[in-house]
């Protein structure tokens, strides 16, 4: 079958690969009709997680047709139409049990490297580096979903591939931003990133209650994106000082939460931003953390700041004598997809959420590499670009 | 710019690799850390874990012991294993763990494996081939997922 292969640093291509089988009675194995782009995708292609091999297949938020189950699969049957978790979860292990599901026990088949670089061991992801548990990638024809009872979920009727598609990731990450940073009835809320997870993070805000959301970025697209979708403030954060802005949108106390969601490859204005890019192409630091380090200044006292975005190491600078001194409380997570997959096609399906606004483009997999290149740059006003393996 | 890219995040999986190395090292000195108890907590009642009769330590016979304990906060049951003879098993130095010749290694393993088969029924493999083509950089991933499910923290 032909997939999108990661062949070395800023290198892809679409290969013959072998067509996967069901390795364990809990596999069932799913026809692509659609998968997309993810911003924590370019950190695996820029090299800044150097646990990949050449020829592994990536990609991780999809939806397809099931075309084969195993004899342990119970939920699903062949023709079910599935959007499926990008995080993989056992469903029985103590995280699982207790819905803390990117933390599950037994789907990182490498479990020695996370507990080299983290501590522990955490859950398997398609197509996310060996050390994420060496699962191959979405972005192929077919791909092997292990513990499907668990990580597939069956799209409602009147929800379309394009809608269910960003359940896979984008919008149970931004949701759990929200729901996680504790967002209530109220709360002034601000975002870093109008990309797709800040801009569910933002509609989450909305959603579970939010008195005002202000939402931060500088590509003007994104901007008028999120005014116009998520129903949030904006401000542009290239002719803006994001600080002092919110300060007097707050009546001087700053949001009450701060939900980050840029990750390591952040961009701003600034000293900061020079003295991060230099430090991480010398590989002195892993991460760029300068939308961390805003958010933690922008905060009130005793507010939340939620790391959404993806950091993979150590970072610099990290202002923890604010964390202190304003008492904040510093969350951060790897999306639990299963604990809000249905929730948000029941909100889907009943038009509380818009999500194909993202897909600003489609196209095939033989077209994937350039789709990445368009991403990476933001150019052609691209925010995700959905890719067909079925054209 | 790919090139000078390549090569610095060779330089990161390098930096990496010391780091885990460097954790290998810092604990192999210690003279009792062979006898050390290798713990998983399983998501289980007490009652229902079994270690000799759960199939990875099954195959250990009389070389290991094992205990288990309630886990505090209903958090299941904390089963541990070790040898009963370290020394005659061998290993423990850091030239075997990074041979992948550490017995304790395949003790790592079968604990885990036994915690997946009793909580999840089966234990995940990956998939197969995990690349139908080899670089220099991949190869060295590849030993190190060789490595890793008798490695770790555990």
């Amino acid at each position: 079958m032909k997939a999108l292969c990661w062949e070395g640093v800023d290198r892809l291509s679409v290969e013959q690969v072998p067509d996967p089988i069901l390795r364990n009675d809990q596999d069932m194995i799913v026809r692509l009709v659609a998968g997309t782009t993810c911003g924590s995708d370019l950190h695996l292609i820029g090299g800044y997680i150097p646990f990949m091999r050449a020829g592994d297949v990536i990609g991780h938020e999809f939806v397809g047709e099931v075309v084969e189950v195993g004899p342990a699969v119970r939920r699903h049957a062949v023709g079910d139409r599935v959007v499926v978790c990008s995080f993989v979860g056992c469903g029985r292990c103590w995280y699982c049990a207790n819905d803390l599901w990117s933390l599950c026990d037994n789907t990182n088949t490498n479990p020695g490297i996370g507990q080299a670089l983290f501590g522990a061991d955490t859950a398997g992801i398609f197509g996310y580096s060996h050390a994420m548990g060496g699962l191959r990638g979405s972005h192929a024809e077919y791909v092997r979903v292990p513990f499907a009872d668990y990580g597939a979920f069956t799209v409602p009727e009147g929800v379309d591939d394009t809608s269910a598609l960003f359940v896979s990731d984008s919008v149970p990450t931004g949701w759990m931003g929200a729901d996680l940073g504790g967002v209530g009835p109220g709360d002034v809320v601000a975002v870093w990133g109008c990309g797709a997870v800040g801009q569910m993070a933002a509609r989450a805000a909305v959603l579970l209650g939010a008195e005002r959301v202000i939402s931060i970025d500088r590509v003007p697209e994104r901007l008028r994106m999120t005014e116009r979708h998520v129903g949030s403030e904006v401000i542009d954060y290239s002719s803006t000082d994001v600080g002092a802005e919110l300060r007097e949108r707050t009546g001087g106390r700053g949001p009450d939460v701060c939900i980050e969601a840029v990750g390591m490859e952040a961009h701003s204005d600034g000293p900061m931003h020079v003295y991060d890019q230099v430090k991480q192409q010398l590989r002195l630091q892993t991460d760029r953390p300068t939308a961390v380090r805003q958010a933690i200044h922008a905060c009130r006292k005793g507010g939340t700041v939620f790391i959404l975005g993806v950091f993979a190491g150590a970072v610099d600078k990290f202002p923890l004598g604010a964390v202190i001194n304003k008492g904040l409380t510093v969350r951060g997570a790897q999306m639990h997809g299963q604990r809000y997959i249905p929730m948000l096609l029941d909100r889907i399906a009943a038009g509380e959420l818009s999500t194909s606004h993202m897909a600003t483009h489609t196209v095939s997999l033989d077209e994937a590499p350039t789709a990445y290149d368009m991403f990476k740059h933001k150019t052609d006003g691209c925010v995700r670009a959905v890719i067909r393996p079925g054209g | 710019m790919a090139g000078k890219k390549a090569l610095l995040t060779a330089a990161a999986g390098l930096t990496a690799g010391a780091v885990a190395l460097r954790r290998l090292t810092a604990r192999s000195p210690e003279p009792d850390d062979t006898h050390r108890w290798l713990v998983v907590t399983v998501q289980r009642a007490p009652d229902d874990v079994r270690p000799h009769e759960i199939g990875p330590l099954k195959d250990f016979g009389d070389r290991i012991e094992t205990r288990i304990n309630a886990a505090p906060g209903d958090r299941g049951t904390e089963l541990a294993a070790r040898f009963r003879d370290p020394a005659a098993e061998g290993g423990g130095s850091v030239a075997a763990r990074v041979a992948g010749d550490d017995p304790r290694q395949d003790l790592r393993r079968a604990l885990r494996e036994a915690k997946a088969l009793l909580e999840a029924g089966e234990v995940l493999l990956p998939d197969a081939p995990p690349t139908d083509h080899e670089s220099p950089g991949g190869k060295l991933i590849g030993t190190l997922s060789r490595r890793a499910g008798g490695e770790g923290v555990l």
